[in-house]
């Protein structure tokens, strides 16, 4: 079995691409992500993050959505085995 | 019979609507561009029925304000056409099971059609059709492609018996059906994705944006500037002045009628900005001075707002704008700000809490100057040297930043945080472009020529009554000893409630120093709102919250006008 981490949305490094694992927040924050389809099982890769405790840009199927620092922090991500770490 | 346009933030849904019903309305590259829904009439076997704009929605378990507005609108509705973007199917049909749960009629218009396609996404309509259980037409809103198609088929919307599921549930179906009807074929990376990532790279994004912040401004001053010299002053120089000319003597050459006509004439001229007739300066100031910028403000905006270019600026400049109690997104409003206050203001529904909305009017109406001023200022305080016309946009700059900084302190409420869903580079067609400077352009002269008419005539008749020299007596102590602008510029502070651009027009004659231009036009920029913009305050903020506003920008005019009288050299 491989080890794998579960880091948050901003400890994941540009260009990585992770699974969503889960979401630690209340409920209306998490209403909002799922309906963006930011959600558990979900494959996504982190574009870029602005300096500064800027918002983070992931990808996600063909759509590209930023979320605030703050947020990224509640986004609990597994990093795929083969990208390495 | 009522249609609903309803779906996803930015798939599409405005250009349908104008494809289907010929109304126009705005429709751009980025979430949220519709806050109030608008209604538009199709013809459809003979009969009259209504179609609504919805705003975009990503769910039904309305989260926030606009999608607490499209929940209730969908009570309303006798049959929905839900808008999909073929490029972004997975999330789009979450809200459309949500949507087939409710007990309403559906049409899907798989919108977006040739752009999945350029990015090797096969849908299976015919499939996507049957797991459904209704009809699914595929469409292209900015050319109109499939519409007609869309028509035919609403005859046939239906009502499927889909149960009630859970979030969990219902994303592991929209899964299986994607599984089913949708294929990609791999693509190598092409340019406008690499141009999308450098967009947010967090040190070449920011190169990036003020290559094209300046590019933008540069080109907003060309043509505005090139339509003013080669197109709009020659008309009323070769054209238009003769025909005054000889209307003159036959109105006596003065006189009452003759001043408020024509205007006042020096050495027997007309002078455009200080005449001050409904004829000459009446026309003159919409038509020639600031018609030619909105062209060229419009266009530009225009291009960067169907690009996608303003969700990427949100982002780069997010961590700054959580310092005046904003975020990232407030930019969109700001921007169009600089066109007009009175949609800016509108468009500040798209921030979440009231705290964000509140200081989000409050800076646009201060220190965001719209095109019909800048048209002015550039055109008057340009004539001193473009330093000065510098010194002005520093000024607003420094007050938008304090009073942001201010009012983040002092405001009670929350500032949430940034998210937002940054669309394709798109490139529409050229006509697609027109067609909205046109729609913005015509609006323009719709609205603001009569009202620049009535402000002329209003100044006349005061002028007569002499009621002018009462209030610059009055005010003096103010605008003379503060300021340090003689008294009779207190008429063009008060003439800005009516149109900021005759305002300044009305600076022309006092023959103001560089440093007083300055100065008079910081203060007329941020003193009051015009009565368009005053009106505007009250329906999205209420009466309270507007005084408390006009309260922070008189306040802050008086303190930025003293402060530039001090610091300025004469």
């Amino acid at each position: 079995m491989t080890y794998k981490k579960q880091l948050t949305l901003n400890q994941l490094r540009a260009g990585q691409t992770g699974t969503v694992v889960q979401i630690i927040g209340g409920r209306g924050l998490i209403t909002r992500l799922t309906a963006m389809g930011i959600r558990p099982g979900k494959k996504i890769t982190k574009v870029s993050a602005l300096l500064f405790k800027g918002p983070v840009t992931l990808r996600l199927d063909g759509t590209q959505i930023a979320v605030g620092f703050g947020m990224a922090n509640r986004i609990m991500v597994e990093v795929d085995s083969q990208t390495p770490s | 019979m009522k249609i609903l346009l309803m779906g996803n933030p930015n798939v599409g849904k405005s250009a349908i609507f104008s494809r289907l019903t010929g109304t126009q309305v705005i429709a751009s590259n980025y979430p949220g561009t519709t806050v109030g829904f608008t209604r538009g009439y199709l013809r459809f076997k003979g009969e009259r029925v209504e179609v609504i704009d919805v705003p975009g929605t990503y769910t039904l378990d309305a989260t926030s304000k606009a999608e607490e507005v499209a929940v209730e609108m969908l009570k309303e509705g006798d049959l929905v056409i839900n808008v999909v973007d073929a490029t972004n199917l997975e999330r789009n049909l979450n809200l459309t099971l949500q949507l087939l749960e409710r007990n309403v009629p559906v049409v899907i218009a798989l919108n977006m059609w040739d752009d999945a396609r350029h990015r090797g996404i096969k849908i299976d309509v015919a499939k996507l059709q049957e797991l459904l259980g209704v009809p699914v037409v595929p469409t292209v809103g900015v050319t109109g492609e499939g519409i007609k198609d869309l028509v035919v088929h609403l005859d046939e919307a239906k009502i499927p018996q889909i149960l009630h599921a859970g979030s969990d549930e219902r994303w592991l179906k929209v899964g299986a059906i994607v599984g089913q009807v949708q294929s990609l074929s791999h693509r190598h990376h092409t340019w406008r994705e690499i141009l999308e990532d450098a967009s947010s790279h967090p040190v070449g994004g920011f190169f990036i944006a003020i290559l094209v912040m300046f590019v933008a401004f540069w080109v907003v001053r060309l043509i505005g500037e090139g339509l003013i010299n080669y197109v709009a002053n020659p008309i009323f120089d070769f054209l238009w002045t003769p025909l005054l000319m000889k209307l003159s003597p036959l109105l006596g050459s003065q006189g009452i009628w003759h001043d408020i006509l024509i205007g006042k004439l020096f050495d027997g001229q007309i002078d455009y900005l200080q005449s001050f007739g409904l004829l000459s300066t009446g026309l003159y100031i919409p038509i020639a001075a600031v018609l030619p910028y909105i062209i060229a403000f419009y266009f530009v905006l225009g291009l960067l707002e169907d690009i996608g270019y303003l969700p990427r600026l949100a982002v780069l400049l997010d961590t700054i704008l959580h310092r005046l109690g904003l975020h990232g997104y407030a930019i969109v409003p700001t921007i169009l700000g600089l066109g007009c206050n009175v949609p800016a203001i509108m468009a500040t529904r798209i921030l979440e809490s009231r705290k964000q909305r509140f200081i989000a009017a409050t800076l646009i109406s201060i220190a965001v100057p719209c095109a019909s001023l800048q048209a002015m200022i550039i055109g008057l305080v340009g004539q001193q040297g473009i330093q000065y016309v510098a010194m002005v946009y520093g000024s607003l700059l420094l007050a938008w930043i304090v009073v942001g900084l201010i009012l983040n302190r002092l405001v009670k409420g929350f500032n949430p945080e940034l998210l937002l869903e940054i669309p394709p580079y798109r490139f529409p067609p050229w006509g697609v472009i027109g067609k909205k400077l046109w729609m913005r352009v015509s609006g323009f002269i719709k609205e603001a020529l009569p009202i620049v008419l009535g402000a002329v005539f209003v100044v006349n008749i005061l002028y007569i009554f002499g009621v002018f020299d009462f209030i610059a007596n009055v005010t003096a102590p103010v605008v003379k000893g503060l300021w340090g602008l003689p008294k009779e510029s207190i008429v063009a502070i008060i003439v800005g409630f009516l149109r900021k651009d005759v305002a300044v027009g009305m600076l022309a004659p006092l023959a103001l120093t560089a440093k007083q231009l300055v100065v008079s036009s910081t203060v007329l920029a941020m003193f009051f709102p015009c009565v368009a913009t005053f009106v505007i305050l009250i329906r999205e903020l209420g009466v309270k919250d507007m005084f408390k506003a006009t309260g922070i920008m008189i306040l802050a005019a008086l303190v930025m006008g003293g402060f530039l009288n001090l610091v300025l050299p004469s």
